[in-house]
């Protein structure tokens, strides 16, 4: 023998190519992380509970037996009654509906509008950037409750008006998100092949772009959501969110509060419970989002407490 | 450094400009007449009038912004619809109560998540890395006037131990002031520790894989010494910028657990004049917040860029 | 610079320089989440005083792990070493975690990768070079900034005694390795380990910092193990050279023996796939094809098997070869050798790379 006659790169295998489409992975990686799922579950749940509120709920969120006011838990009612003899289970259900509402509104508008301004912006760059990212900075200044309280205070306090307070105050970080990945692409080759072959704006966009920006939003989605509805029933409770008699989460913990000194625990546990779940669960997706979706993106996505 | 300094904090006086801007606009966004609402039934046409030209509400639009931001800069906010007593007074009166609290609540909140993040990056995937974890996901979901309230039912309802509310000043009796103190900074504070956990178990574990790291160790030199000389000596600059951003977050959140204590703070003051309408007080304490807010954030990133060498030096 | 330093004697196994250090059995694997991986399977060698060894090898061969071994530099559970490395008359594998950190340093000296992070960049480098030697050597404060500065200047540092106060930005890519270096040598070890020292700089600064390692050996006398993936980078200075794939060492010889006539279809594959400048006798650089094997499944047999062009015996496909000395000195992992006139072919390339460039005389990086 004085020759190699063997080559191997025939029998070598290339690396497997992805086999499955990509939102088929991050879905199933995504349900493998135990509190990510969970934490669907319980959305699930919530979200079922506030749409068949009117067949889940044992007592509509208006009836009230006097006699049977401030009753602690028991076998009639799971919650307890509050101070006009409400059962206070019922209210806390009717309630999901109003904080999934404000939440998917408050949220949507920012989406939207925050989704829009971080495109222009990261994509046209120049002075329409530079005004647009210091306005966005301008609100940026302000503590997210403070600024809330402030919008609601000129529109004076209801339901709409609510929403639209934590719309506004969302949009920025949406902005900068948006406009964040959109940096990131733009200078990408085939982005720029794409545009030297004279692909009109909107086409670069809607193929390359959008798809890249799509993961970082959607997982700031979540938090957001997250932190919208502790928005609105922090607002609720300051009792200038969402007014009375419609049944909201802050609202029952601020009638609670003022029964305190009679023991009627039950008023204030069970409220602040179904928020905080509703929360947690939204947290926990959203954070198995990021880490399904890429876990790089850590670094521009923004939650609760860090501004 | 000196240019960076510079950059920044012109950096921070356009913002603040945009803030006057958006403070001022506030009260113009208020569809119908904003004193005739303010003053409700208690309408006077002299009042109103008084009210009006204290204002400056009877000007063209630039000028009364003009007015406003120069009185503002030295000090003069205007006057409260209600009371007729100037904003300043009243939001000076109130500053020390939200700064006790914030502060409180911030050194509670570093008591837990300084050893808590440390110690669980140190034993990263030991259960009490786990436990910290879930604190910190819980803490960071957690409602603090929900929490707030649940303090006030087992420590002053049910075992009576503490106040459920009510402010004392430090300087009229410092225990009583102190006993006061802590249910609310409580609320405030584990929230915030439960936030700055993860920054500081993300810093210290940062650091941890660092390679000077490796090198330390190929040196020869003690893990303890490494661990204080080569990790914590590093991480604590993110820890530094994240505490203050964190202080800053707090100001703004505080109102709502002044309102679970009827704690006589800013906030406190904020939604009170919401509720009244009464704008000018109102206007006032945004700004003064938002201000605060702005020169915390501009304050933490110079200190940082002179703690990091880096910057210092370049 | 006018080339390598003096090679050390021409030496078999009975060697009259000194054992510094003798590695045997050592092995050493990690539990992972898709079984034990078993990064170095069996190594041994004997390392001199003043000797220059190489160890040659892919990523993913074990031949960082098996140094970063030697003193526990890798995490415990999950990794486990056995074996034994006498370093002098103390067996680093029996050390406890408290006896290790005396010998790291002091004893065994190591010089990374990446100069860019090697350094702390909030302490000064005075700082780093001083805490090792206040630390093993007890110096105070004052003898060690001395000696410090004589380290620097060693390394060729310009103006040491005013870099002392300097931090890591403050130096280039070149000039930090240097500090590295420096600090490596600062306690006198027996052994200096330079893992893929140069494979983070520019070719220019690669070559004078080779150069300075050698001149530190040539003066300090101590022992230096090269590691690296590139053939080219050891071509010059190394005394013995090691090769590694898959966790065992496939050939083992005197450098100017293993240039000249490999004997492995791995380390052909791996000369004949150095490029090299004014090279006009061999055709196009022929890469090995395919990758290493996971650590955490093996082949049965030779583990080069899969991507070998040669397979000139039955039994690579599921015996695994052992070590044959086939000529004094020089030991081959196989069943059968290169033959010749690949063997030579292959090798062209060194003959070539042993002329020193003269991009070597260009300024101090």
């Amino acid at each position: 023998m004085t020759e190699p006659t063997h080559d191997p790169a025939e029998e070598l295998q290339a690396p497997d190519e992805p086999s499955e489409p990509r939102w088929r992975e991050t879905l199933s990686a995504l349900l493998k992380n135990r509190l990510a799922a969970a934490g669907m579950i319980v959305l699930a749940l919530l979200i079922l509970s506030a749409v068949f509120a009117d067949l889940v709920a044992p007592y509509a969120y208006t009836d009230g037996d006097i006699v049977r006011r401030l009753e602690p838990p028991g076998r009639d009612h799971w919650f307890g009654t509050d101070e006009l003899g409400r059962d206070v289970l019922s209210r806390v259900i009717f309630g999901a509906r109003v904080s999934l509402q404000v939440g998917a509104v408050a949220v949507g508008i920012s989406l939207m509008v925050g989704t829009l301004i971080g495109l222009i912006s990261g994509y046209r760059g120049g002075w329409i950037d530079a005004v647009l990212m210091r306005t966005m900075d301008v609100l940026f200044s302000f503590p997210v409750v403070l600024l809330a309280i402030a919008i609601v205070a000129v529109l004076t306090p209801s339901l709409r008006n609510t929403m639209i307070a934590i719309g506004v105050v969302f949009t920025p970080i949406f902005a900068r998100v948006v406009r964040g990945s959109v940096l990131s692409v733009r200078e990408e080759v085939y982005v720029r092949a794409s545009r030297s072959l004279g692909a009109s704006d909107w086409r670069i966009i809607s193929r390359h772009v959008l798809p890249n920006v799509a993961a970082p939003v959607i997982v700031q989605t979540s938090l957001s959501l997250a932190f919208a509805i502790l928005t609105e029933a922090a607002l609720s409770y300051l009792g200038i969110g969402v007014q009375p008699p419609r049944p909201a989460w802050g609202l029952m913990l601020l009638d609670a509060q003022g029964f305190i000194p009679t023991g009627a625990w039950w008023m204030s546990l069970f409220p602040g419970l179904a928020i905080f779940l509703t929360v947690m669960a939204l947290n926990l997706v959203g954070d198995g989002l990021r880490d399904a979706l890429d876990p790089k993106q850590r670094s521009i996505i923004q939650s609760r407490g860090v501004t | 450094m000196g240019r960076y300094v510079l950059r920044r904090t012109a950096q921070a006086a356009v913002a603040l400009l945009g803030v006057s801007i958006v403070v001022f606009a506030l009260i113009h966004l208020v569809p119908g007449d904003p004193v005739r609402t303010a003053l409700g039934t208690r309408f006077d046409q002299e009042l109103y009038e008084t009210l009006i030209a204290r204002a400056g509400l009877d000007q063209p639009l630039l000028l009364q912004y003009w007015n406003w931001l120069t009185s503002a800069l030295t000090g003069d906010l205007g006057v409260s619809f209600r009371t007729g007593q100037p904003v300043t007074g009243a939001l000076l009166q109130r500053l020390p109560a939200t700064m006790l609290l914030a502060f409180a609540a911030l050194l509670v909140g570093l008591l837990i998540a300084l050893p808590a993040g440390i110690v669980s990056a140190v034993k990263q995937g030991r259960p009490v890395d786990y436990a910290a974890s879930s604190f910190s996901q819980i803490g960071v979901s957690v409602p603090d006037f929900w929490f707030g309230l649940l303090l006030i039912l087992v420590f002053a309802r049910s075992l009576g131990w503490l106040p459920p509310s009510g402010y004392v000043s430090p300087l009229e009796d410092p225990v009583e002031a102190i006993r006061r103190l802590i249910l609310p900074a409580t609320t405030a504070g584990v929230v915030t520790g439960a936030i700055l956990t993860r920054f500081v178990r993300s810093s210290v574990l940062e650091a941890m894989g660092a390679e000077h790291v490796r090198l330390a160790r190929a040196k020869g030199m003690p893990e303890r010494y490494i661990l204080r000389h080569h990790v914590l000596r590093n991480a604590w600059i993110p820890v530094v910028t994240i505490t203050g951003l964190q202080l800053a977050t707090l100001l703004g959140g505080i109102v709502v657990v002044e309102v679970v204590f009827a704690w006589p703070g800013i906030g406190r003051l904020a939604l009170d004049a919401v509720v009244r309408r009464d704008y000018p007080v109102l206007q006032g304490a945004v700004l003064l917040i938002a201000t605060g807010f702005l020169l915390i954030n501009l304050l933490v990133d110079l200190l940082y860029a002179r703690l990091d060498p880096r910057i210092t030096t370049s | 610079m006018s080339g390598a330093p003096e090679p050390t004697p021409e030496h078999d196994d009975s060697t009259d320089a000194e054992v510094v250090l003798s590695v045997r059995d050592l092995e050493v694997s990690f539990g992972t989440k898709r079984g034990r991986a078993e990064v170095v399977r069996g190594l041994d060698y004997d390392l001199h005083r003043g000797e220059t060894l190489a160890i040659v090898g892919e990523s993913g061969s074990g031949k960082s792990v098996s140094t970063l071994a030697l003193t526990k530099l890798i995490p415990i559970p999950p990794g486990r070493v056995t074996g034994t490395a006498h370093l002098g008359d103390t067996d680093l594998i029996s050390l406890s975690e408290a006896e290790l950190v005396h010998v790291r340093g002091q004893r065994i000296g190591f010089v990374f990768q990446d100069p860019m992070t090697s350094l702390n960049p909030v302490h000064t480098i005075g700082r780093q070079l001083t805490e090792g030697m206040r630390h093993h050597l007890g110096l105070s404060e004052a003898a060690a900034r001395d000696r410090a500065v004589e380290l620097l200047a060693k390394v060729g540092i310009p103006s040491p005694e005013d870099r002392l106060g300097d931090y890591p930005h403050q130096f280039s890519g070149g000039m930090r390795q240097r500090v590295v270096i420096a600090i490596g040598l600062s306690c006198d070890p027996e052994v200096l380990i330079a893992d893929e020292a140069t494979t983070a700089l520019d070719v220019t600064t690669q070559a004078q910092i080779i150069d300075l390692i050698a001149e530190l050996q040539a003066d300090l006398g101590m022992a230096v193990v090269w590691i690296t993936h590139d053939l080219g980078v050891v071509a010059g200075i190394a005394d013995r050279v090691l090769v590694m794939y898959a966790g065992e060492v496939v050939e083992q010889a005197d450098a100017p023996e293993l240039f000249s006539r490999p004997r492995h279809p791995y380390t052909v594959g791996l000369l004949a796939s150095l490029p090299v400048l004014g090279d006009t006798e061999r055709g196009d650089l022929a890469a090995i094809p395919g990758l290493p094997p996971p650590p955490t499944s093996l082949p049965p047999g030779c583990g080069f098997y899969p991507r070998c062009s040669f397979r000139s015996d039955e039994r690579c496909a599921t015996e695994r070869p052992p070590l044959r000395e086939v000529v004094a000195g020089h030991l081959v992992r196989s069943f059968y050798e290169v033959p010749e006139e690949q063997s030579r072919r292959a090798s062209a390339a060194t003959r070539i790379a042993i002329e020193p460039p003269d991009v070597r005389d260009e300024g101090v990086a």
